[in-house]
């Protein structure tokens, strides 16, 4: 079929232009647009008998009224999907930035993908052990889980997100099956190159594909950086029987992208400017996380992104949080306190451990005693709230060893080095340990066969 | 005969089309080539706007939109239960056994399988007889849980003719024809209604029977009624989802209708391996024998999230109709409300509060009024009910905003998720303080009659002990707990047992899961019998160390986990230990015990 070609444009608008009176045109068709010996990518977004409206990918600089010449292409934005991508750079919309060959052979594939039925899905239930001793006992990680993790600027969320891919090991089963997609949209060059030479070194990059859109890069690019990453990561998942891990950062910067895009086109703004169907587009990215019954990959997904402002009723996490299946929340007062990870265990949250950890899976004690931690360490803050009133010397008895236990739990449970790989085990036994500075009366979320199996209380010395 | 227009703009999910005179408004029509299902939201001279309940990518101007003649409607017969649909009632089996493991576009698919046959049960109906709309002329066994009652659709009266003896039929058959004044009806099994418009009842009645949770801070503090409303509003992580499930789970209603709209596609699929496993302790048959679950997962098409909350309530109205105390949960009515408003912003309409619009509340309103307890149409005073229970997820947790606000002037029951609850994992995360429910005063003669009479009387001196708690601690978090006087340290102490060993209830625990109401009254009893005889020492001046026994407080923490639900007299032996131990103490003081 050969495709239409209009030259000229009627208006164009911010990362918006116009083409007038199109004749068969579909909604979201993709077009290529030439000016002069360049070609850039747009897609159509909005369609009548008068109008085509479209959005340029890589920007409208330069563009001009008279001398574009656009070309529709009949279908919507696709990729070539093959294993020949491991291993390989690309562009926010999937063209080779690395000086290799272009994907020629393999599937083309549509970037936005189907919903998965849900009658077709799996429930997720077998744990990742990622070695970190907060992840794995409290916010376990489950294969074919979205768990993203809340950061704020000048937080470590890359270095746990490189340390949880390096370590991530599935139980009773080989690593050899792992691939990671990597999306970046509008990071620093720097954090890119960290996360590279990172898998570099772990060796880890030759089953690694790269998706990056960064901070120079056309903005508008970027509401295509996580679907064409998905639509690589489902290809590996569900037709080559690989279990994929996901980082998709940052996704503050994709929410941006897209309300540059909306008041562009005029649209009635939600909170914060942000348009109304947020919601629907982030559940688009973060429902292509999953396990479909009879396949073997899976795709579990941990976005990252940075709260504005370290708000985390901000549109963008609050919505996140709404469609993900916990949070991994960081914190800012245990960094500035040099305990690494950070992570603020209060807020973070993982919905899917309740069915992938226990007896079969973990642990028979691993339910009870990560909501013994919870409760108790959820008690610390309030003990401390009282002792910075009334002075630890006035606490009681119980509350001073709650401050004991905070410390401990702080400094030996949380805090961990970069390259520390504790097995589940290690994580239960340690916290079991930390659970002896409090009397045994206090710890009512435990069966009191367990409190017999495993705890010994700490003596004051 | 179908009409057909042409498309000419194309917005998302919203599209115009023009040559549409002559089209109905809310008619359901099939868009462009690929015949997407869409409804028509508003008609202006040739003109209609369509909201399209699939993806529209591809889709361009000059296609056609053909006309079917119906209004959006679902189809109600033996075949609901145990099903799972799409927003518009399409058989998300059925989608699968077509199109793979991923939804494609234009797939059209019977509601109700058509080839199944099921064995009728004829009532005595003969040729000739008079029948009413709502009168049951057939059964059906379509579950070992549920008796599918066939009736004469609401609007239809007259002469009965041609009537079927009992056999195997398939829903398409024609049990009789009905003679009345407007023409012959044929009654087949199964019957079409319009998603919009309530079906009717004869007699709205008072909401006098709770519907027992198994949940004990709803049962107990907040309960609600068979034919009651009530939202569960929370943040994100605050457990909705599970207070849903529980509710969907230990509910004594007989069919559950679970809504899944814009939430997590791993979340029906959650209740798709887990329903079947469950046994309902009412009969001892799997819990997915009474239950529809309608799914449009947030990644699914918007517009079709608007149109699955109706469509389910359809379902529940239909069998609140046959007699049945149906629950409907729905999870979430927020995105149920931003489908309204993403819509809204593509018709380019004037926005109120936050963009939504303006018409918000009273949609919420016209949607939990199809609540109730009736007394249904037909000739044999049956009386059915309909609960609704609706999940509201506030952006932010901010409890101000429009859908919040909007549904608490409609409902009955307001169980508020509290953050802080839920970050130190004490679940059910209802607050206690600022949870409440219109029901306990038409409650309390249902309950004192069929639990305990002093039930209320227990409950309300809970409420008391929880709310001076809460003076107490805003000292405490300002002093410390040392300089309270003992009788408001018994109190707290009191007050931390009620919290940790009655509120909080395991929903993955094997026992505590499901607590019955009268293992709920007994567990009132042993807590403030404990408190009593506590109190009385130490108002003697007793110190309170004395009376804090662990082994006591512990095996009362314990209860709900080491007493099972078929075990209940083992409460006796824990009385009588707790007693005993006060006893013993009394003797000691020498405090005289009154008769």
């Amino acid at each position: 079929m050969p495709a239409k070609e209009y030259v000229g444009l009627s208006q164009i608008n911010g990362p918006l232009i116009f083409v007038e009176k199109p004749s068969d045109v579909g909604y979201n068709e993709v077009v290529e647009i030439t000016i002069g010996d360049q070609k850039r990518l747009g897609q159509v977004v909005q369609i009548s008998d008068q109008m085509a409206m479209i959005q340029v990918f890589e920007g409208t600089n330069g563009l001009t009224i008279d001398n574009t010449r656009v070309k529709f292409l009949g279908k919507p934005l696709m990729i070539k999907v093959s294993d020949e991508m491991l291993g390989r750079v690309f562009n926010g919309i999937g063209q080779p930035i690395d000086n290799g060959p272009e994907i020629l052979m393999g599937d083309s594939r549509d970037i936005n993908g189907s919903p998965i039925n849900p009658v077709s899905r799996m429930y997720p239930r077998n744990f990742i052990q990622t070695g970190i001793s907060a992840i794995d006992a409290l916010m376990t990680l489950i294969r074919g889980q979205k768990l993203p993790i809340f950061s704020g600027n000048g937080l470590p969320h890359n270095r746990i997100a490189v340390q949880i891919t390096k370590q991530a090991k599935l139980k009773g089963e080989e690593a050899g099956n792992f691939a990671i997609v990597f999306a970046a949209m509008g990071i620093k060059h720097d954090e890119a190159n960290f996360v590279r030479e990172s898998l570099e070194q772990s060796g880890a990059i030759k089953n690694t594909i790269m998706f990056l859109n960064l901070a120079d890069d056309p903005a508008i690019e970027r509401i295509a950086t996580p679907r064409v990453a998905l639509t690589a990561a489902e290809y590996l998942a569900f037709d080559k029987n690989l279990h994929v891990l996901v980082l998709l950062t940052d996704m503050t910067n994709y929410c941006e992208a897209l309300r540059e895009l909306a008041s562009a086109r005029g649209e009635v703004p939600s909170r914060k400017g942000y348009p109304g169907y947020l919601y629907s587009d982030l559940a688009s990215i973060y429902e292509r996380a999953g396990m479909i019954k009879e396949r073997v990959g899976s795709i579990t997904q941990i976005p990252i992104l940075s709260m504005p402002n370290d708000d985390i009723t901000h549109p963008i996490p609050d919505l996140t949080g709404y469609i993900t299946e916990g949070q991994i929340v960081l914190n800012r007062d245990l960094n500035r306190r040099g305990i690494y990870p950070p992570i603020g265990v209060l807020q973070s949250l993982s919905r899917l451990m309740k069915d992938g950890i226990g007896k079969g899976y973990t642990r028979d004690d691993h339910p009870h005693i990560s909501s013994q931690l919870f409760a108790s360490y959820s008690r610390v803050q309030e003990v401390k709230a009282l002792a910075s009133i009334i002075g630890e010397e006035e606490l009681t008895d119980s509350d001073k060893s709650y401050l004991r236990f905070g410390q401990a739990f702080e400094n030996e449970f949380l805090k961990q080095d970069e390259d520390e790989d504790r097995s589940i085990e290690e994580t239960l036994d340690l916290g079991w340990k930390l659970l002896g500075y409090l009397p045994k009366i206090e710890l009512t979320r435990v069966s009191e066969k367990e409190i017999n199996d495993h705890y010994k209380e700490i003596k004051e010395t | 005969m179908n009409k057909t227009g042409d498309l000419y703009s194309i917005n998302g999910p919203v599209v115009k089309a023009k040559k549409m005179t002559g089209f109905m408004m809310h008619e359901m029509v099939l868009v462009g080539n690929v015949k997407l299902t869409g409804e028509i939201i508003s008609l202006e001279g040739d003109d209609a706007t369509i909201q399209v309940y699939e993806e529209t990518t591809g889709l361009k101007p000059g296609e056609p939109v053909a006309g079917t003649g119906n209004l959006l409607s679902v189809t109600l017969g033996p075949g609901l239960i145990g099903s799972t649909f799409d927003g518009i009632q399409r058989p998300l089996n059925v989608l699968k056994a077509q199109s793979g493991d991923f939804l494609e576009r234009g797939v059209i698919a019977d509601a109700l399988d058509m080839k199944k046959s099921w064995d009728v049960q004829m009532s005595k109906i003969k040729d000739g007889d008079q029948v009413v709309g709502g009168q049951i002329i057939a059964t059906v066994k379509e579950t070992s849980s549920v008796i599918h009652k066939i009736m004469i659709p609401p609007n239809i009266s007259g002469i009965a003719r041609n009537v079927k003896s009992s056999g195997k039929y398939t829903i398409d058959t024609t049990l009789m024809t009905v003679k009345s004044g407007d023409g012959d009806h044929d009654i087949k099994l199964y019957q079409r209604w319009p998603v919009r418009i309530p079906r009717p009842y004869m007699e709205r009645l008072a909401p006098k029977e709770p519907l027992v949770t198994g949940v004990r801070v709803i049962d107990t503090l907040f309960p609600i009624s068979k034919g009651g409303t009530a939202a569960i509003p929370g943040g994100f992580g605050t457990g909705k989802t599970v207070v849903q499930h529980q509710l969907a789970k230990w509910a004594d209603a007989d069919v559950i209708i679970y809504i899944g709209c814009g939430e997590r596609g791993n979340e029906m699929t959650e209740v798709l391996e887990e329903f079947p496993q469950l046994i309902d302790p009412r009969n001892g048959k799997p819990l997915m024998e009474r239950t529809i679950l309608i799914a449009n997962t947030s990644n699914m098409p918007v517009s079709a999230r608007e149109a699955s909350i109706y469509t389910g309530i359809t379902m529940a109205e239909y069998f609140r109709d046959m007699g049945y105390n149906v629950a409907l949960m729905a999870d979430s009515t927020s995105r149920w409300a931003e489908a309204l408003r993403e819509i809204s912003g593509r018709l380019e309409e004037m926005p109120a509060e936050e963009g939504f619009p303006p018409y918000l509340a009273s949609r919420i309103g016209d949607f939990y009024e199809r609540a109730g307890r009736a007394k249904v149409m037909g000739d044999d005073q049956r009386i059915g009910s309909v609960s609704v229970i609706g999940a509201v997820s506030p952006p932010g947790g901010d409890f101000s905003e429009p859908v919040t606000t909007g549904t608490k002037r409609f409902i009955r029951c307001f169980w508020e998720l509290d953050r802080q609850l839920a970050n130190a994992r004490h679940y059910p995360s209802i607050n206690w303080l600022d949870s409440y429910s219109e029901y306990t005063v038409e409650l309390k003669e249902w309950i004192s009659k069929n639990v305990d009479e002093n039930f209320y009387k227990m409950r309300d001196r809970f409420m008391q002990i929880l709310t001076e708690d809460d003076n107490l601690q805003q000292i405490i978090k300002l002093v410390g707990e040392d300089v309270l006087p003992d009788n408001q340290k018994l109190i707290v102490r009191i007050a931390n047992i009620i919290k940790v060993g009655y509120l909080q209830q395991d929903a993955f625990s094997d026992v505590d899961s499901n607590c019955p109401f009268n293992k709920q009254d007994e567990m009132l009893k042993i807590i403030l019998n404990y408190y009593d005889r506590a109190d009385k020492l130490v108002s003697k001046g007793v110190a309170i160390s004395e009376v804090l026994d662990n082994d006591i407080v512990n095996a009362i923490m314990r209860m709900k986990e080491n007493i099972p639900n078929d075990k209940i007299e083992s409460f006796k032996e824990l009385n009588e230990k707790i007693d005993a131990f006060f006893d013993q103490l009394d003797k000691k003081y020498q405090v005289t015990v009154e008769a």
